[in-house]
C-alpha cells in the first residue's frame, strides 16, 4: 500500500515538473531566438504578463480558451515588435529598453485587470488532454501524456526550433546575424529584417508562455502573476547555451526542483519552507557556475548594428 | 543577372560625412582583364569609394556605369547581382559557422527553405581547384588561419559570380609568401577576363600587382598613371603631396647586461590556451629590438605580460635586474616601463577624457602634479602645454576630448606621456598601424630618439619595412615561440617571411 503511495507521489512530482516547465520552456525558446539574432530582450517578463492578461481576458469574455491563447500570441508578437522598434530601428540601449518593456507590461496588465475585470474571477480554462493510447500506459502515461496541449506543443518546439536553426536557410541567417551582422549585411540580407522577425516570434512565444499560467494552469489572473518567470527564462537561455536542447535541460532541471519543493510542502515533510522555495534558484545558480566545453555566445548580442561601425 | 562587366565607371562621386568630405568628385574606371590599384593614405577616401560601389553607402552625387549603362546600386544585394564582389579589410565571416555555411549565407537553396550544403561544398571544391585556393568546406572559420579566411572571402565572391572583385588592403594580414600567392591568384583572375580593384597604401604591392594606379588624397583624385610608367617615388609623392623624408639608421651591436630580460615566459590567451610557449629574449639599453610576425602569434600577449596586464603562467621578467613578473601594472610603471599599446584609443587613452587628463594619467598622484589629494592645476597646465607644443599635438585646446583627435595626434599624445617619463624600457606595439606616412615618420623619429637617450626599445610590428629600418636585432614570433633572433643585417625579406610562416630557411632548403 505504501509502495503505491510512493509511486503516486513520484508520478505526481514528475508530472507537475513537466507542467511547470512549459512556461519557462516557451519563454526561453523565444528569448533564444531574440538573442541568437543579437538582441538582448530583457522585456520578456512584461511580454509574458501582457500575454497572461490578454489570454485570461479574452477567455473570460469569449468563454473560449483557444481564442484567449490566440489573443496572447498576438499581444506577445506586438510587444516583441515594440521591442524591435525601440532596439533595432531606434537603436536604443537594449538593457534599458528591456527593463522599460518589463515595467510597461507589468503596469499595463495590472491596470487593465483593475479596469476591465476587477476582483478575482475564474475562467473555464484549458483542460488536460490525455493522448489516446500513450496516455493509458501505466506510470508513463500520467507522467508525460496527460497534460493540456500547450505542454506537448512546448516540448515539440524543441526539436522543431533546432531543425529551423540548423537545417534551414533562415536559421543559418539567424545564427549568423547574432554573431557577425556585417557578414549578413554584406551578403545582401537585411539585418533589421531578421531581428524584427526573431523578436516578433520570440514575443509570440513569450505571450503564449504567459497565457499558459492563466488560461491553462491557474484559470485566473492576479497582478504580477508571472512573479519573475521571465527573468528566470532569460537565465535559462544562458544556462542552455543558446541551444534548444540545453534550454530544455535547464527548464526541466529548474521546474523539477520547483516541483520537488512544492511536493515537500504538500506532504508536510518537516523541512523549512523558506529553504524549499529557494531550492530551484540555488540549483540554477550552481548549474550556471559550472561551465563545460567551449561556449560561443552571440558575439553581437546587445549591440545595435550600424553600417561602417566595427563591433 | 546582367551581362558580364566589360567596363565599370564611377563618375563624379561625392560623399560627405559629418565634418568630412570623404569623396570629392572622384572618377575611376576599370575594364575586364585589368587590375586597378586605388592608392592613398588612411582617410584618403579609398574605402568609402568602394563601399559606395558595393552599395553599403549611397553617394551624395555622381553615377556608376556598367558597360556604359547607368546602374543604381543601393544595397550589397544589388551589387552582387551586378557581378561585383568585395573582400573587406576586416573579414565578413561568421567564426562559428563552417566555410560552406558562410558561403551559403543569404543564398537561395535548391531545396527551398531547407539548407542544402552538399552542392555548395562541391562548388567550393571546384572553385578551389580552378583558382588554386583550396579550403576545406567543412572546417569552421574560427579554425582557419587569416590567409585561409581571406581565401574563403574570395571564394564567397566567386561563388556569387563576381566579375569585378574589390579587395580592401588584402595583404595587411598576410605573410610575404602568402601575399605573393595572392598576387598570382589575382593575375589568374584577370587573365580569365575578370577585373580587380585593389585598395592599398603599400607602394611595392601596388607596383607588383596592378596595371594602372589611381591615387587619392584627401578625398580627391591626385593622379592616375599606368603602373609601367611610374615608380614608387613618384607614387609616394602623389600620395603624400611631398617627397618622403629619407630615413636611414645604422644598426649597432650591443653587449653587456640587458635592461629587460625575459626568461622562458609562458602566458595564456583569453581563451585560456597557451599564447606564449617559453619566450626568452633581452634588450640592451639604447637598443631597438624589433619583433616581427603575423599578428596573432603571441605578440599582443607578450606586450601585455611585460606590462603587467596579463597573468604570467610561468617564466620570469626582469627589469634592470629586478623581477617584475607578478608585479601590478602600477609597480611596473614605477620601475621604469613605458608602454605604447596596440589599441591606442581605448588602452592608450581614455577617449572621453580631455587631453591634459590623458597626458597626466600615469602621474596624477605624483608630485608636483598633486598636492595631497588635490590636483595642482597650474603645474599640470604648464606641463601639458609644453608637451602639446614639444610633440606637435594638433588640438584646439587642452580641454578637447582625446577621442576627437586623429590617430596620429593620439599617438603623439601617448608618445609625449611615455617618453617624458624617461622609462628604462619602452614597449611599442604596432605604433604606426593605421597612421599616414607623415605621422608614421614622426613615430619612427621619436622611437630612435628614445633609444639614443638610452632606453631599450621593443618595437612590435607587422610591417617588415618598419622593423628592418628601425631595429638593431629582429626576433620573429610564430605560434607563441621565437623562431630566431637575427641581427638586422641578416634579416632580408625572404628570410623573415619564411620565419614568419613558421619555417626555418634551412628546413625550406631541405624540403625544396
Amino acid at each position: 500500500m505504501t509502495e503505491g503511495l510512493e509511486q503516486g507521489i513520484l508520478i505526481g512530482m514528475i508530472a507537475t515538473g513537466i507542467r511547470l516547465a512549459t512556461p519557462y520552456l516557451l519563454a526561453a525558446l523565444g528569448e533564444m531566438l531574440s538573442q541568437r539574432s543579437g538582441v538582448f530582450n530583457l522585456g520578456l517578463e512584461g511580454i509574458m504578463l501582457m500575454g497572461a492578461f490578454s489570454g485570461f481576458y479574452i477567455t473570460y469574455v469569449s468563454q473560449s480558451p483557444l481564442l484567449g491563447l490566440l489573443a496572447a500570441i498576438v499581444t506577445g508578437g506586438l510587444m516583441g515588435m515594440l521591442m524591435a522598434f525601440v532596439s533595432v530601428t531606434l537603436q536604443a540601449e537594449q538593457g534599458i529598453s528591456g527593463i522599460g518593456l518589463s515595467m510597461l507590461g507589468w503596469g499595463l496588465s495590472g491596470l487593465f485587470f483593475r479596469l476591465y475585470v476587477d476582483g478575482i474571477q475564474s475562467i473555464a480554462g484549458l483542460k488536460a488532454w490525455k493522448i489516446p493510447g500513450l496516455g493509458d500506459i501505466p506510470i508513463i502515461g500520467p507522467m508525460f501524456f496527460s497534460h493540456h496541449f500547450i505542454v506537448y506543443f512546448a516540448f515539440l518546439l524543441v526539436p522543431l526550433l533546432w531543425f529551423v536553426l540548423f537545417r534551414t536557410t533562415w536559421g543559418l541567417s539567424v545564427r549568423a546575424v547574432g554573431m557577425t551582422p556585417q557578414a549578413v549585411d554584406t551578403m545582401g540580407v537585411s539585418v533589421s529584417g531578421l531581428r524584427y522577425q526573431c523578436l516578433i516570434l520570440g514575443g509570440m512565444l513569450a505571450g503564449l508562455a504567459g497565457a499558459t499560467l492563466t488560461v491553462a494552469n491557474t484559470h485566473m489572473f492576479a497582478d504580477n502573476i508571472t512573479a519573475g518567470r521571465g527573468f528566470i527564462a532569460i537565465a535559462l537561455v544562458y544556462f542552455g547555451r543558446w541551444s534548444p536542447w540545453g534550454i530544455l535541460a535547464g527548464s526541466l532541471l529548474f521546474s523539477m526542483a520547483d516541483s520537488f519543493q512544492l511536493w515537500v510542502q504538500v506532504l508536510g515533510i518537516n523541512f523549512p519552507y523558506e529553504m524549499a522555495v529557494m531550492l530551484p534558484y540555488i540549483v540554477t545558480i550552481i548549474a550556471l557556475m559550472i561551465s563545460f566545453g567551449r561556449v560561443w555566445p552571440p558575439a553581437a548580442l546587445g549591440k545595435p548594428y550600424e553600417r561602417g561601425v566595427r563591433g | 543577372m546582367s551581362a558580364r562587366i566589360q567596363k565599370l565607371e564611377m563618375r563624379g562621386i561625392v560623399k560627405r560625412f559629418p565634418g568630412v568630405l570623404s569623396n570629392d568628385h572622384v572618377n575611376i574606371e576599370v575594364s575586364a582583364g585589368e587590375v586597378l590599384a586605388l592608392l592613398g593614405e588612411n582617410g584618403a577616401g579609398k574605402t568609402t569609394l568602394m563601399n559606395i560601389l558595393y552599395g553599403l553607402y549611397q553617394a551624395d552625387a555622381g553615377e556608376i556605369l556598367i558597360n556604359g549603362e547607368p546602374v543604381q546600386i543601393d544595397s550589397p544585394r544589388m551589387a552582387i547581382d551586378c557581378g561585383i564582389g568585395m573582400v573587406h579589410q576586416h573579414f565578413m565571416l561568421v567564426p562559428t559557422l563552417t566555410v560552406s555555411e558562410n558561403v551559403a549565407l543569404g543564398l537561395p537553396s535548391e531545396k527551398g527553405a531547407l539548407l542544402d550544403l552538399e552542392p555548395v561544398s562541391r562548388r567550393i571544391v571546384e572553385i578551389g581547384a580552378t583558382y588554386g585556393v583550396s579550403v576545406n568546406p567543412d572546417a569552421y572559420v574560427w579554425q582557419l588561419s587569416v590567409g585561409e579566411q581571406q581565401r574563403v572571402e574570395i571564394i564567397k565572391a566567386l561563388y556569387r559570380g563576381a566579375d569585378l572583385l574589390v579587395m580592401d588592403e588584402p595583404t595587411a594580414v598576410l605573410t610575404p609568401q602568402e601575399a605573393q600567392d595572392l598576387i598570382v591568384l589575382l593575375r589568374t583572375m584577370v587573365a580569365q577576363g575578370r577585373s580587380v580593384i585593389i585598395i592599398s597604401h603599400k607602394l611595392h604591392e601596388v607596383m607588383a600587382v596592378s596595371d594602372r594606379v589611381v591615387v587619392l588624397r584627401d578625398g580627391k583624385k591626385a593622379g592616375e598613371v599606368a603602373t609601367g610608367d611610374t615608380n614608387p617615388e613618384e607614387l609616394a609623392r602623389m600620395m603624400v603631396g611631398r617627397d618622403a623624408r629619407p630615413f636611414s639608421r645604422e644598426a649597432r651591436q650591443f653587449d653587456g647586461d640587458c635592461v629587460l630580460c625575459v626568461e622562458e615566459l609562458c602566458v595564456n590567451n583569453n581563451m585560456g590556451t597557451p599564447a606564449l610557449r617559453g619566450i626568452s629574449l633581452g634588450v640592451h639599453p639604447g637598443e631597438i629590438l624589433g619583433i616581427a610576425g603575423v599578428s596573432g602569434n603571441g605578440q599582443k600577449e607578450f606586450a601585455e605580460a611585460i606590462s603587467g596586464l596579463r597573468t604570467v603562467e610561468s617564466g620570469k621578467v626582469l627589469l634592470s635586474g629586478q623581477e617584475i613578473t607578478h608585479c601590478t601594472p602600477k609597480q611596473i610603471i614605477d620601475k621604469g616601463l613605458g608602454f605604447i599599446p596596440e589599441d591606442r584609443l581605448h588602452v592608450g587613452t581614455i577617449p572621453s577624457f580631455q587631453i591634459w587628463e590623458n597626458l597626466l594619467l600615469k602621474d596624477h598622484a605624483e608630485k608636483p602634479f598633486a598636492r595631497g589629494v588635490l590636483l595642482s592645476e597650474k603645474t599640470i597646465r604648464a606641463h601639458s602645454e609644453k608637451l602639446v607644443a614639444d610633440y606637435g599635438i594638433k588640438t584646439p585646446d587642452l580641454e578637447t576630448q582625446t577621442g576627437k583627435l586623429s590617430g596620429g595626434n593620439i599617438q603623439r599624445l601617448i608618445l609625449a606621456r611615455e617618453i617624458t617619463r624617461q622609462p628604462k624600457v619602452l614597449v611599442a606595439a604596432y605604433p604606426t598601424r593605421g597612421l599616414d606616412i607623415g605621422a608614421a615618420e614622426y613615430v619612427h623619429e621619436m622611437l630612435v630618439q628614445a633609444s639614443r637617450e638610452g632606453m631599450g626599445v621593443i618595437l612590435i610590428s607587422e610591417e617588415l619595412d618598419e622593423v628592418q629600418k628601425l631595429s638593431d636585432r629582429i626576433a620573429v614570433f610564430f605560434d607563441g615561440r621565437i623562431m630566431q633572433v637575427l641581427p638586422v643585417a641578416q634579416a632580408d625579406e625572404k628570410t623573415l617571411g619564411l620565419l614568419m610562416a613558421g619555417l626555418t630557411p634551412d628546413n625550406q632548403a631541405t624540403a625544396g
